[in-house]
């Protein structure tokens, strides 16, 4: 990391903040309409030990269930990618689950579940974000060229060698892309379900309790966290490509 | 059984939506051991289905395919592969590609004496210094001398080329058929050759073999007895020219734009 690396984005993220004060100000914005960075500021520090309690419970839920995302992604497109009637058969299925707004299926599952927090929302964590890792999954393991599987078989490997030896590693890269992806989603599944359920817990119960008391600073206050969890979710993502996927990618050379 | 490769009467059809596909019928091929047959023939032929043959991974519909006086009824660690596309693991250094066969395949061999083995080869074809590079960071030729090298480590009876120097520039292609011929001195083996290039076909192998248009059967056969230091040079003389022409010939027949 060098000075250049973090002073630019750092300088970019100050001006963004002084153009939005600036913005709010020349208008006479108040502050339901929009707020300005100097209204949030007192709104994190009145609601300091809240952000930490729910913000927790935004973060371990979101991981839990992209976590399962990923173990039922990589499971599913594993079925997919190496049988082609699994594949023929599940994608139709998947696509039209995929195709349904989870906007629609939160108020299905909480009240399927009623008043189990935790669970509804991990469940639509992991419903709203494992299609991208199960696509990319069975497309690494369906496109493996075969004679990247003939060195291994001529020699009298098993199949479940040449899964571990060559297609899984192969796939990494591919598998890292979706889970960029997926960990956004699955970000906006946890708080869809956090924003909806009452007496719930997380950072979107506490944007719910805004918009309630007609706080609107809190509210702001809410989003710029998010924002921030999802920077710091994305960027743990990239941190983990770089250490398993690191060899795809190539030197500017 | 005196042939260390025996192919009799090989016929073999792909199953596709619009029915049976022949691509072989008829092929018969035979390679002593230690011998270097270069297989030629139209484009779509089945010549790698040939190879797919010789390694086990796929069996004919009728026929038979022997090695070392062996019927062949699966893939055997006995056989060592490269292909067009050199197909490295990116993940891999160069010395961690060329070691893999010999995780696959007991030799018996210690971790130290495997590595200093890859060393070995890879010194042998001009990658000493290479040893830690990824694939990405290698030229196409580079690549495929690594490829090469993998095909050998675990010292196979039959190695099998599918047209391992296709992709490559005219220059590079030369320098490779150098390396095979020092690659062959050093370490013995029995091979067949896939290729679509006749001069690589006699300056490479001591037999050729053209195949028929599809379905394939062995058309021709001719063996070369090239004299002398084996180098470019030797492409020039007027026997070379004389078996080049023959095979030119034997290909128009094979394409159906000439009468045999």
């Amino acid at each position: 990391m060098t000075l250049r690396q973090i002073g630019v984005p750092l300088a970019a993220l100050i001006l963004f903040g002084l153009f939005w004060e600036w913005l709010v100000w020349v208008n006479g914005w108040p502050n339901y309409k929009m707020a300005s960075p100097s209204d949030i500021w007192p709104a994190f520090w009145k609601f300091r030990g809240l952000f930490l309690e729910y913000g927790w419970d935004t973060l371990w839920r979101t991981v839990v269930g992209l976590l399962l995302s990923v173990v039922f992604g990589v499971f599913l497109g594993m079925i997919m990618g190496l049988s082609r009637t699994m594949r023929d058969a599940l994608y139709p299925l998947l696509v039209g689950f995929n195709a349904i707004p989870k906007a629609t299926v939160v108020p299905i599952i909480a009240l399927m579940f009623v008043g189990q927090h935790d669970m509804n929302t991990i469940l639509i964590a992991f419903l709203i974000s494992f299609f991208p890792i199960a696509v990319s999954v069975s497309i690494g393991l369906s496109t493996l060229e075969p004679e990247y599987r003939d060195i291994l078989a001529s020699l009298g490997a098993s199949k479940f060698t040449i899964f571990w030896k060559i297609a899984l590693p192969k796939t990494l890269p591919e598998f890292f892309g979706a889970l960029k992806v997926a960990v956004t989603l699955a970000f906006i599944g946890t708080n869809l379900m956090e924003i909806v359920e009452p007496h719930g817990r997380g950072l979107g119960h506490l944007f719910d309790s805004g918009k309630i008391s007609a706080d609107y600073p809190l509210m702001f206050a809410v989003l710029i966290a998010l924002a921030l969890m999802g920077i710091v979710l994305y960027y743990v993502v990239v941190a983990l490509e770089k250490v398993f996927a690191g060899w795809a990618e190539r030197n500017p050379t | 059984m005196s042939n260390l490769i025996d192919i009799k009467g090989v016929r073999h059809a792909y199953k596709t939506p619009s029915g049976p596909l022949p691509v072989l019928d008829g092929l018969e091929l035979s390679v002593p051991e230690g011998g270097f047959a270069a297989v030629v023939g139209p484009s779509g032929c089945g010549k790698s289905t040939l190879t797919r043959l010789v390694a086990g991974l796929m069996k004919p519909d009728a026929g038979e395919v022997w090695l070392h006086g062996e019927l062949v009824k699966g893939p055997k660690s006995t056989v060592g592969m490269a292909f067009q596309n050199p197909v490295l693991l990116e993940w891999r250094t160069i010395l961690q590609n060329v070691m893999l066969p010999l995780e696959i395949v007991d030799t018996g061999m210690s971790r130290k004496a495997r590595e200093d083995r890859a060393r070995h080869l890879l010194d042998l074809v001009g990658l000493s210094g290479f040893e830690d590079k990824r694939p990405s960071e290698l030229s196409g030729g580079m690549r495929q001398r690594a490829s090469l090298c993998r095909a050998i480590v675990h010292k196979p009876e039959v190695l099998i080329l599918d047209e391992p120097f296709g992709a490559l520039d005219a220059f590079t292609r030369e320098d490779l058929w150098q390396t095979m011929h020092k690659v062959k001195a050093e370490e013995p083996f029995t091979g067949v050759l896939i290729t679509h290039d006749l001069r690589e076909s006699i300056f490479l192998a001591d037999q050729v073999i053209v195949l028929s248009g599809r379905p394939a059967k062995t058309q021709y056969v001719m063996d070369v007895h090239l004299t002398g230091e084996r180098d470019i040079e030797m492409l020039y003389t007027p026997e070379s020219a004389d078996a080049l022409n023959t095979l030119r010939q034997q290909i128009r027949i094979a394409q159906g734009r000439e009468a045999a």
